[in-house]
């Protein structure tokens, strides 16, 4: 930013001495040095700008020809404003300004800076003249100075929207530029603006042709539109040609549009997954109905709440890392009360599943009315770190980090839990248990132990699913309600006591539920899945990978 | 003595019969200043709360005789409202605030033109009678139907009722089901000519829900003391036996779920013209949950008990929220935990009564306990 002196290092001058109030002396002397630099060009431009008031049409395209050598995008709005008409002398001052319509009046901005400076009345105002030729020219330096800029984002921009406007005038310094130019993917888009402004002028039919083939490669809607105005404009083999490309992309849009469903479904999977896999060890592995469940999955997002209210008020600098931090305490704090709950209430009651479901119900009365007494029955502030935040496109896609970090997050939770018990002695202790409790405590484990760690286990997951899902819901009383029967479902359809029947339940259930969306509506989409649940139930009733066992049906 | 009713079951009824005769005389012709006096608001209170007896009574035909616990009745409970205020919609006809005479104003509102084809005959009584009867035994009959035929049982069957009246509460708040979306139905003019917000109407409806309490009363207890009562206790405690001595455990448990299920729409027709709105919300799961808590409250497999939970917890509902709001929540989540804990028997139990369940029957404990075992029971 202060290597070299361009738009940026003028419109951070002001941010630059602010930030220079905390800065150490030497860098505050470095700083005004550059400052300087910036300045005198933005001066020599100013200077360039004014003269044109004064000007004859010859000295005027002289100018803007020397604007243009000197390769400073600064001049870019002056240059536009002159072009269009709108760069005026004040009279009252004679100061030359951009006059934007505003109402009856005129608002003058400066010419370099934007800067407001007051209304004008239009008497007041005098117009810098400008003709034909002239214009070309301004277009011609505009488009160098904007595609030529040294900033990638400046030059991808600006071929963008050449591609939008399809201006044929632009051509000789798309040439230009394409010819200079470095990244990959700039030069991509230079070259389908230059494509689209071919398909204006009335260059030979296999110019044009192939200028088709490389907007079809495109592949997106500005790129079907585009090509939908040229089949309607033209006529003979480029008509015949774009019609064939529409009809291509269309089929290429279809299928990026079915991947969008399916990411949105792997995604709605993803959090259904997360709130089912702790239900997949509490309910699936134990055979303990814990309606208290979702419950847990919210006094995780409240610690996320906590952690980050903490964080805001004493240590700001930590705030991205928030989430992680958030993730151990959630899982200790769920799996404690888990725990908790285990040796206060579930072990009275097993082998009574359904006074189980009553009593955990009773639980998380209890526990949505502690949490709402004691944070309010409000929607509380959940901040999203900024690696979270954003989104960027992959083919036609638009992924959010948001939904990417969720969707890893679920499978690694999955994963370790996978490892945990298949690969611990814990896990192997914990399996012994469930398959034949009184073995498992001839062979020396204590039965007890096990059982309530297993459920600390499941509701600390729980927990670790509230800080994921604090980030794309209402962290309310009621967050756990909402995921209470869709987890349950999720668990059921997958399979009881199948860690991987939950994985194919959760994504099959999301994806299902994405694709039925646009057909029936969210809300009929979601009725249409619980009904074929409960359909589904009735064929398979232990679940799609059920457990094989000599277990008897009572 | 008859049906083998029992002191308790005598008591009950003869309860009811002074409650469905008394409350209105001492309603209607006492003064205000009267001390015997009873309030039309109360006359209201206690006849909704004879509603929410019957749906107890319903539930604890199934769970504690049959084993099956619902956690859908609510939405049977709510199918007989709805079928009802249906008919109390097109009994306000042009007396709507669009005073279009045939169609509700919330259609008006909505721009239809006619009048949906499932509202034929709502406006008369008789016809909406037969529905409030027909539409939830229709769906519990086809429901169970799939269900224990398949041999869903246990919690996964819980599970699936609860997944059945969360579907209904979700289609019913959408406006395209042409039952008034997210408002339900209200502003209720009258039933038969006679004004709804009367003094006399408030007391005779009173009455018709004792006597419909009494009513269900009887037949429950009359399928329970009959032989098929006996093979209903039968499946319950141990299905898999009585299905091997030859019983059709299925067909069993059809019956009593649909008789049940009609039974909890009739107590939902009954509540809404007392409480003068029916809305998607009384498919809430959270409901038909609340509605099992007062069964095990009372004591299930009584029958008298689940009545008496039914008006136990909701006058301590109404005091709670009235006196201590945000206490309520505690003290309901407490019931649940302290009933299934303490009080497996309910508050019969704590009676000291003879006619409680018995103890749970342990069928052929076996050595191993599989998941699938303890979660199947």
């Amino acid at each position: 930013m202060l290597t070299g002196p361009g738009p940026i290092g003028l419109a951070s001058f002001g941010t630059i001495f602010r930030r220079a109030a905390f800065a150490i002396a030497v860098l505050i002397g470095c700083q005004a040095a550059h400052s300087t630099d910036a300045l005198a060009d933005a001066d020599v431009i100013r200077a360039r700008v004014e003269a044109l008031a004064t000007a004859d049409f010859a000295a005027k395209e002289a100018i803007v020809t020397e604007l243009a050598a000197m390769g400073d995008a600064a001049a870019v709005p002056a240059l536009r404003a002159f072009g269009d008409g709108d760069l005026q002398v004040r009279k009252s001052d004679g100061r030359v300004v951009i006059a934007v319509r505003d109402g009856n009046a005129y608002k003058a901005l400066d010419p370099m800076t934007g800067e407001e400076l007051g209304s004008v009345e239009r008497s007041q105002l005098e117009k810098i003249r400008v003709n034909n030729n002239l214009r070309r020219a301004v277009r011609a330096a505009v488009g160098s100075l904007t595609l030529l800029s040294k900033d990638v984002s400046i030059r991808r921009k600006a071929a963008e929207s050449v591609f939008k406007s399809r201006d044929p005038s632009a051509l000789e310094t798309l040439d230009e530029a394409i010819a200079a130019e470095v990244d990959g993917g700039v030069r991509r888009v230079m070259e389908q603006a230059r494509a689209a402004a071919i398909l204006q002028t009335d260059r030979p039919e296999a110019d044009k042709l192939a200028a088709i083939q490389v907007i079809a490669a495109r592949g997106d809607q500005d790129a079907k539109a585009l090509l939908s105005a040229v089949a309607a404009a033209s006529e003979g083999e480029v008509q015949k040609k774009a019609t064939a490309a529409i009809a291509l992309m269309q089929q290429s849009l279809m299928m990026w549009e079915a991947a969008q469903n399916v990411w949105y479904g792997l995604s709605l999977g993803s959090v259904l997954l997360l709130a089912a896999i702790g239900l997949a060890i509490t309910f699936g592995v134990m055979g303990v109905i814990n309606m208290a469940h979702g419950e847990m999955v919210m006094i995780g997002a409240y610690v996320t709440f906590m952690v980050q209210d903490v964080i805001r008020t004493s240590a700001p600098w930590l705030f991205d890392a928030s989430l992680v931090i958030a993730l151990p305490l959630a899982f200790l704090v769920a799996g404690a009360i888990g725990v908790a709950i285990e040796r206060g209430i579930i072990r009275w009651l097993y082998g009574r599943p359904l006074e189980t479901l009553l009593a955990t119900w009773g639980l998380s009365l209890v526990l949505q009315q502690a949490v709402r007494s004691l944070f309010g029955p409000s929607n509380r502030e959940v901040g999203a770190p900024s690696w979270m935040s954003g989104a960027f496109d992959l083919g036609g896609l638009t992924l959010t980090y948001g939904r990417v970090w969720i969707i890893v997050f679920a499978l690694f939770t999955f994963a370790l839990l996978l490892v945990v018990l298949r690969r611990t002695s814990f896990g192997l202790q914990m399996r012994a248990v469930t398959q034949n409790r009184r073995m498992a405590s001839s062979m020396g484990i204590r039965t007890t132990w096990v059982d309530a760690l297993t459920f600390g286990l499941g509701s600390g997951v729980a927990g670790v699913a509230g800080v994921a899902l604090s980030q794309i819901d209402n962290v309310s009383p009621n967050l756990g309600q909402s995921y209470i029967i869709d987890s349950f479902m999720v668990v059921v359809f997958g399979g009881v006591g199948n860690l991987w029947g939950t994985l194919v339940g959760a994504l099959t259930l999301g994806v299902v539920n994405k694709f039925l969306e646009p057909y029936a509506g969210a809300v009929l989409g979601k009725i249409l899945v619980l009904v074929f649940i409960i359909l589904f139930i009735q064929k398979r009733p232990r679940g799609m990978f059920a457990l094989k066992g000599r277990a008897v049906e009572s | 003595m008859p049906l083998g009713l029992g002191r308790l079951g005598v008591a009950f009824l003869a309860a009811l019969v002074a409650a469905a005769v008394m409350v209105p005389i001492l309603n209607l012709s006492l003064p205000p200043s009267s001390a015997w006096h009873v309030s039309t608001t109360t006359v209201v209170l206690f006849g909704k709360y004879l509603c929410y007896a019957l749906l107890a009574l319903s539930i604890d035909l199934v769970w504690g005789y049959c084993g099956i616990l619902s956690l859908g009745h609510g939405a049977f409970f709510a199918l007989g409202g709805y079928a009802m205020g249906m008919h109390l919609m097109r009994e306000i006809g042009s007396r709507g605030v669009y005073g279009n005479p045939v169609l509700p104003d919330f259609m008006v509102f909505l721009n239809w033109k006619e009048l949906p084809w499932y509202w034929y005959g709502f406006d008369q009584l008789w016809f909406a009678l037969l529905m409030v009867v027909l539409v939830p035994g229709a769906l519990a009959f086809v429901f169970g139907a799939f269900a224990f035929r398949s041999r869903v049982t246990g919690v996964y069957l819980s599970i699936i009722t609860q997944a059945m009246t969360f579907a209904l509460m979700l289609a019913f708040f959408r406006n395209d089901m042409g039952l008034g979306g997210n408002n339900g139905l209200t502003d209720f003019k009258d039933v038969l000519g006679i004004d709804l917000q009367s003094d006399a109407t408030r007391c005779g409806l009173f009455a018709l829900s004792a006597v419909a309490l009494a009513g269900g009363f009887l037949l429950c207890r009359a399928i329970v003391a009959s032989k098929l009562g006996k093979v209903l206790v039968a499946v319950r405690d141990a299905e898999s036996r009585t299905r091997f001595i030859g019983y059709r455990v299925e067909h069993y448990k059809l019956f009593v779920f649909t008789v049940s299920a009609m039974m909890a729409g009739v107590a939902g027709a009954l509540y809404v013209p007392q409480v003068g709105i029916i809305n998607p919300s009384e498919f809430a799961p959270a409901n038909s949950i609340e509605a099992v808590i007062w069964v095990a409250v009372g004591g299930r497999g009584t029958l008298v008990g689940a009545a008496i939970g039914a008006l136990v917890v909701n006058i301590g509902k109404s005091w709670f929220t009235g006196a201590l709001p945000e206490l309520w929540l505690f003290a309901l989540g407490g019931l649940f935990i302290f009933v299934t804990l303490f009080l497996p028997k309910g508050l019969l139990g704590l009676l000291g009564s003879r006619k409680v369940l018995p103890a749970p029957a342990v069928e052929d404990e076996l050595p191993v306990e599989t998941p699938e075992r303890r979660a199947a029971e």
